[in-house]
């Protein structure tokens, strides 16, 4: 296990989220460490993507703070949060259909002026081989799977140093689900990336994170280690019912 | 519709099948046309009713519904079923490559023809009888060319939906022709002015609709069209209201030659070449070629850059856009002002070649028409656009060549009059036979490796 205590790298304090006058997020807090894997796990509806969107500041939090290496970001507008290599990759992957593969992989490194593409672009291949084959296919013609690949490498091409994904596994055969999380462990594991995962299979999520935190109804309930929250009995009638996916 | 289904499973065509679906149509056909067309009551000299016998009739137009039907169930059905099924996901880089092989030669060999069209036309009609076509279609044609190719930055790259563009060739045009006539300045200083100005005319336009996307920009772009319209016709002292501005100075040939008939330096003068408007012509044909092309080529540079490439992202997925750290504002108006600069260049040069401008000629329907261009030719296409806009322009300029029709349809038919239903019969047809544009296959901006390798066979070893 990794440095969890070394200073955090995100800190969320006493956020709160409105859509109008709908609140979704009623004061979180969150700390992210450097070279952490942290997940957020809850269920439909529970405030988890409003987290990750409210940190990339669109929608932006009405209350409260979050600190990103140091900087305040509450209030700074998306593309410029993004340019402090805090790469995210959105829930339903959003890929460019009709760009190639190529070509969204291009839009990621854009932050950089295409700087270190070439480079950047080997390791892409080597961690997602199936993306080299479908280098020239237009990304709207790529599975589910090959999309969510496609998601997570067009964000690691802006060479991150917070890696944000939103629920990878959605939609996913369990086989493709491996190797999407194999490929985030290896990622912490070699570059030391942190992660911040919103998930709702929670048991792969947590068996990969180093941490992880519960949301209920935009509040935070429950936080621990991955191990910790897996053999909680409350997460597990929560979450787990049905065992292993 | 069950043989239908049916014939999708067969690879070949099935003529028997065909034959009787053919045949079977055509009975229905007759058993339905006979009482309805085969049988005319009239009135005879005594005033009786009687029954005309057309059943002739009835059984030719059923012929023709079974063999209509015959052709269908044989060849266009299977074609379509045919083109249905064969995959489109699957991409080679070598297709790509042919695919932009044939873009390449389509393109040159449309660019020669170009610049050889007027030598052809006066070739074939003398100098005289050359302008119709040189001005008439060409010049016209390029106008909306080039104002299509420059509504495709917007609508086409950045998914801008702009209804009001007529407004920046509005400004283009109003540009040249007050600062012409009342700075005496040439139409060379004055391009990159009208251009300069319509830019910033668009980034004005920008700044409101930032935050708006689809239906609701296209009605504030609308209406922005129109209240530079309505400005134009109403701030008389400015513009000269409805009347317009007439005696716009002509494009002189950089100031060396004029065409301008009483000016010493007159082109045909100066080359003892008999009297004509005929050269003005040729030298506005070229010169709006030239601007097009400039269009064509800096918009092809630009998707190659980033800034192009986040036009195109912007078109796909906003959301995406911001979390890639592109700043989304900066791009739209980027698109914006680069879109009405060409809009702006195309207006100052209509206003020289015109001679004369008014709020008339940038009503709603020519930002209808040069959307339908851009929307048609395929968005993003630049040959679709082109090939759009012959279609569309020469097309609506060829029905005024249809007199014979006179003769067809009686002395008060005025094909003309026909433009707008021909118009909507067009879009209609093309939108339901290839609804993303004559050219909607997007042509991708970068294939990895070539940079390094120049040769298609070193492409493999290039893998690193």
């Amino acid at each position: 296990m990794s440095a969890t205590d070394t200073k955090p790298l995100l800190t969320v304090r006493g956020v709160k989220t409105y859509y109008g006058n709908i609140i979704a997020l009623k004061g979180v807090d969150i700390d992210v460490h450097q070279g952490e894997i942290v997940t957020l796990i809850g269920a439909n509806g529970a405030g988890k993507s409003t987290l990750m969107m409210t940190i990339c500041g669109n929608p932006r939090a009405r209350e409260g703070s979050i600190v990103y290496d140091g900087e305040d970001i509450t209030r700074l507008p998306t593309h410029e949060i993004a340019r402090l290599r805090i790469a995210q990759s959105p829930e339903g992957r959003r890929i460019f259909p009709r760009m190639t593969v190529l070509e969204n992989l291009q839009m990621g490194a854009s932050i950089d002026g295409m700087e270190f593409f070439d480079t950047d672009i080997q390791y892409m291949f080597d961690l997602f081989p199936r993306l080299k084959e479908r280098l020239h296919q237009r990304g709207g013609t790529l599975s589910g799977g090959e999309q969510q690949m496609l998601a997570i490498a067009r964000a690691l091409m802006a060479r991150p140093k917070l890696l944000m994904l939103d629920e990878p596994s959605l939609g996913l055969a369990p086989l493709i689900v491996k190797q999407i999380f194999d490929a985030i462990r290896e990622l912490n594991r070699r570059d030391g990336l942190t992660v911040f995962l919103v998930e709702q299979n929670a048991f792969h999520a947590l068996k990969l994170a180093h941490r992880g935190y519960v949301m209920v109804n935009g509040v935070i309930t429950m936080s621990g280690s991955g191990r910790e929250l897996l053999e909680n009995p409350e997460v597990r009638a929560a979450y787990l019912e049905g065992g292993a996916h | 519709m069950s043989s239908v289904v049916k014939s999708k499973d067969r690879a070949g065509i099935d003529f028997g099948r065909a034959l009787k679906d053919g045949v079977i149509i055509g009975i229905i056909a007759f058993a339905l046309l006979g009482p309805l067309v085969g049988l005319k009551t009239d009135q005879n000299m005594a005033n009786e009713l009687i029954l005309q016998n057309r059943l002739g009739l009835a059984a030719i137009l059923s012929v023709i519904v079974g063999v209509g039907r015959f052709l269908l169930s044989a060849f266009v059905y299977p074609w379509i079923a045919a083109r249905g099924n064969r995959s489109k996901a699957a991409v080679t880089l070598a297709e790509l490559e042919a695919r932009a092989r044939v873009t390449r030669g389509l393109s040159i060999t449309g660019l020669i023809f170009l610049f050889v069209y007027p030598i052809l036309i006066i070739s074939l009609f003398g100098v005289q009888g050359s302008i119709k076509w040189v001005d008439n279609y060409g010049v016209q044609i390029l106008i909306y060319v080039m104002l299509g190719w420059g509504l495709n930055i917007v609508i086409g790259l950045a998914g801008l939906l702009d209804l009001g563009y007529v407004a920046f060739y509005a400004v283009g045009a109003y540009s040249y022709a007050l600062l012409a006539i009342n700075f005496h300045l040439s139409f060379w200083v004055l391009l990159p002015v009208a251009g300069i100005l319509a830019a910033f005319w668009g980034i004005i336009l920008g700044f409101p609709v930032l935050r708006l996307r689809g239906d609701y920009l296209a009605i504030v772009t609308l209406a922005f069209g129109e209240i530079i319209r309505l400005v134009l016709i109403n701030w008389k002292d400015f513009s000269g209201g409805s009347a317009g501005i007439s005696s716009i100075p002509k494009v002189t040939m950089f100031g060396i030659y004029s065409f301008d008939v009483s000016a010493p330096n007159n082109f045909a003068k100066a080359f003892h070449l008999a009297a004509s408007s005929a050269y003005y012509k040729v030298f506005l044909y070229y010169l709006i070629l030239l601007l097009a092309l400039l269009t064509a080529f800096i918009t092809i540079r630009l998707r190659r850059l980033p800034i192009g490439r986040a036009w195109e992202a912007l078109r796909e997925d906003e959301v995406a856009c911001r979390s890639l750290g592109i700043n989304t504002t900066n791009t739209k108006l980027t698109a914006f002002a680069i879109g009405a600069m060409f809009g702006g260049f195309a207006g100052s040069f209509f206003a020289a070649r015109q001679g004369f401008v008014s709020p008339e000629s940038f009503i709603f329907m020519e930002s209808a028409v040069i959307v339908a261009i851009v929307v048609l030719g395929g968005m993003g296409s630049m040959i679709g656009v082109a090939l759009a806009a012959v279609a569309m322009i020469g097309g609506t300029e060829l029905l005024r060549e249809l007199d014979f029709l006179k003769l067809v349809f009686g002395k008060d038919f005025n094909p003309d009059q026909y433009r707008m239903l021909l118009f909507g019969l067009a879009m209609v047809i093309i939108m339901v036979w290839k609804p993303r544009g004559f050219v909607s296959a997007r042509q991708p901006t970068a294939f990895l490796f070539k940079r390094k390798t120049v040769s298609g066979d070193l492409v493999k070893e290039g893998h690193g």
